[in-house]
C-alpha cells in the first residue's frame, strides 16, 4: 500500500489592504514627528496610547486627543534569551510593558541601554527615537527605551497598570 | 416558545470602500444607535452576540477586538459565529428561550474591500477536492444560474428585472450602496462578466456593519410601541460537496421556511438576501411566496453586499418596515456557503 495518500499541500494565500483607522492614523502620523499621541476617555477618563478607537471599558468613542512625555516606568518585563529566525536584537535582551507618563495602559516595547539582569519593575525609562529622517511612521519610530537616571518609581504608583 | 420580538435596529450606509475607519470605529455609532432606539440601558441587556469573520480583514480573532465597541465592562456574557449577523440572532433567540435573560445585541460588521472577496469566499469550500481548484464565489454562482436557465426556471430577461428593480427600490434607502433606475434593456445589453452571469446579475463589494436589539414578550411591549415578534425562525444547510447538491433547488430554504411556518398567514413582503439575481428565483420559490408578493423594498444583498452583515440587514430591513407600519407580516431570509448552501428563514409579525 505504499501508494496510498497520506496528505496534500494545498497552499493558500490571501493578500490584504490593512486599515490603520482614524485614530491609529493621527498616531502614526504624529510619531513620526517625535510626538506621541493617545485619546482620552470621556467617561472613565484613562488615557489609551496608542488609541484604540473605543475604549474597551466603557464602549464610547476616546473622543479627546492627549499628548503624553517619551518618558516612563517599566511595569512588568522579560528577559528573552530564545534565539529565532529574522532576529535582530543581541541576546539577551529585554522586552518590556512600559507606563508613559501620563497614559494608563503600557506599552510593550524594547528596554536597552543596561545590562539585561539590571532591569526591573519601576526603571524610569525614555525613549530613544530614530533619526527624524528615517523615522517610519510605526513603533519603530522609538528605536527602543533607556535609563533615564531618576530614581526608581514607587510600586503604588504603577499598581493599578500592571 | 418564548416570545422574542425585534425592538430596534441600525445600520451603517454600506459603501464600496471605507478607507478611515477600522471595525471598532466602524461598529460604534450602530451600536450605540440600536441600544439608545430600544429603550433598554446597555447594562441591562442580558446577552451579546456577533457575527463576523477573521477572513475578510486577515487579522485572527478581529472579532475579539471588535469588543472594544461593545465596552464589556464589567464583564458581559457575549457569544461569536463565524456567521453571517441572522445565525447570530438565530443565536440570541435560542439564548432567551433559555428564560433568564430578557435581552439580547446583536451585531455583525464586514469589510469586503480590504481583501479579494472573490478568493476569499474560495477558501469556505471543501479543502481537498474543490478549494484547490479556485472557483471563486461569482463562477460558483454562474455555474447554478446556468442550471435554473437550462432548466427553464429563470430567463436572462427574468434576471436583468431582478437587478433593475433592485437598484431602483434602493433608491428609496439611504443605506444602500448601488441605486439607480436602468432598465432590463439596458442591462442586457451589457457583455456577460461570467456567463451567464453579467456584472448586474452579481452583488457590489461592500464595507458595512449593522445591530439589532431584541426582548422577550413583555420587556419588548413596554420598551416599544409596536414590536416586532419572531414568530417563526429556522435553519437549515445542504451538504457540502457541490456535486452532492442540486444547485437547482433550495431544499434548505424549503424545509427551514416550513419549520418557520412561512405558510400560516399572508406574506405582505419579503426581504431576500440573494446576492444573485437568479437566487432571488430559487429562494423565492422555495419559501412558497404567492405570486406578486413585494420581494427586497430594501433594495436587498443585490444593492449592498457587505459580507456577514446582507442576512442580517434582510431580517433588520423587513422588521423595520414592520416597526413603521408599512405591513403587518413579513418572511426575512438569510444565506450562507456557496450556491445557497445553507439558509435561515425568519417570520416576522408587528403587534401593538
Amino acid at each position: 500500500m505504499s501508494d496510498v495518500v497520506k496528505g496534500i499541500k494545498v497552499p493558500v494565500r490571501l493578500a490584504y489592504t490593512a486599515i490603520a483607522g482614524r485614530d491609529m492614523t493621527r498616531f502614526y502620523q504624529a510619531i513620526r514627528e517625535g510626538k506621541l499621541l493617545g485619546r482620552r476617555c470621556p467617561s472613565c477618563r484613562k488615557v489609551y496610547v496608542p488609541p484604540r478607537g473605543p475604549c474597551p471599558t466603557c464602549g464610547v468613542a476616546t473622543v479627546d486627543e492627549v499628548a503624553v512625555r517619551d518618558t516612563g516606568t517599566v511595569t512588568t518585563f522579560c528577559i528573552v534569551n530564545v534565539p529565532y529566525e529574522g532576529q535582530t536584537m543581541k541576546l539577551p535582551y529585554v522586552y518590556a510593558m512600559v507606563l508613559l507618563d501620563g497614559a494608563d495602559l503600557p506599552l510593550p516595547h524594547l528596554v536597552q541601554g543596561l545590562e539585561a539582569d539590571q532591569v526591573r519593575m519601576g526603571l524610569r525609562v525614555r525613549a530613544s527615537w530614530a533619526p527624524e529622517a528615517e523615522r517610519p511612521a510605526s513603533m519603530e519610530a522609538i528605536r527602543w527605551f533607556e535609563p533615564s537616571g531618576e530614581p526608581d518609581a514607587s510600586y503604588d504608583s504603577y499598581r493599578e497598570h500592571l | 416558545m418564548r416570545e422574542v420580538a425585534i425592538v430596534s435596529f441600525a445600520q451603517l450606509p454600506a459603501v464600496r470602500r471605507d478607507h478611515v475607519r477600522e471595525d471598532t470605529e466602524m461598529l460604534l455609532p450602530v451600536l450605540h444607535e440600536a441600544v439608545a432606539a430600544s429603550g433598554i440601558a446597555k447594562k441591562d441587556l442580558g446577552f451579546t452576540v456577533s457575527g463576523s469573520t477573521d477572513y475578510l480583514c486577515g487579522r485572527p480573532f478581529s472579532f475579539v477586538m471588535a469588543l472594544d465597541a461593545v465596552g464589556a465592562f464589567p464583564p458581559i456574557s457575549e457569544s461569536h459565529v463565524e456567521m453571517d449577523g441572522a445565525w447570530a440572532l438565530y443565536e440570541a433567540w435560542v439564548r432567551l428561550q433559555h428564560g433568564d435573560v430578557d435581552s439580547a445585541l446583536v451585531y455583525a460588521f464586514g469589510k469586503s474591500s480590504l481583501g479579494d472577496v472573490r478568493a476569499v469566499l474560495t477558501q469556505q469550500l471543501d479543502p481537498y477536492l474543490v478549494a484547490p481548484l479556485g472557483p471563486d464565489s461569482v463562477s460558483l454562482a454562474a455555474l447554478q444560474a446556468r442550471v435554473l436557465l437550462d432548466r427553464g426556471r429563470t430567463t436572462e430577461r427574468e434576471m436583468a428585472e431582478i437587478a433593475a428593480r433592485s437598484r431602483r427600490d434602493a433608491m428609496r434607502n439611504p443605506s444602500a450602496q448601488l441605486r439607480f433606475d436602468r432598465g432590463a434593456d439596458l442591462l442586457l445589453a451589457e457583455p456577460y462578466l461570467v456567463e451567464p452571469l453579467r456584472r448586474h446579475d452579481c452583488p457590489p463589494i461592500s464595507d458595512g456593519a449593522c445591530a439589532m436589539v431584541i426582548a422577550a414578550g413583555d420587556l419588548a411591549r413596554r420598551v416599544s410601541r409596536r414590536p416586532v415578534f419572531i414568530a417563526g425562525i429556522d435553519h437549515r444547510i445542504e451538504a457540502q460537496g457541490l456535486g452532492l447538491r442540486d444547485l437547482g433547488d433550495s431544499p434548505s430554504t424549503r424545509l427551514a421556511a416550513e419549520r418557520a411556518g412561512v405558510a400560516r398567514a399572508k406574506v405582505d413582503f419579503a426581504e431576500i438576501h440573494a446576492p444573485f439575481t437568479h437566487q432571488e428565483v430559487l429562494v423565492r420559490d422555495a419559501l412558497g411566496l404567492a405570486p406578486g408578493t413585494p420581494i427586497n423594498p430594501s433594495g436587498g444583498a443585490l444593492a449592498s453586499n457587505p459580507v456577514m452583515v446582507a442576512g442580517l440587514t434582510r431580517i433588520g430591513e423587513a422588521a423595520a418596515r414592520l416597526q413603521a407600519g408599512d405591513g403587518e407580516r413579513a418572511v426575512a431570509h438569510a444565506t450562507s456557503g456557496p450556491c445557497l448552501q445553507q439558509n435561515l428563514v425568519c417570520v416576522l409579525e408587528a403587534r401593538s
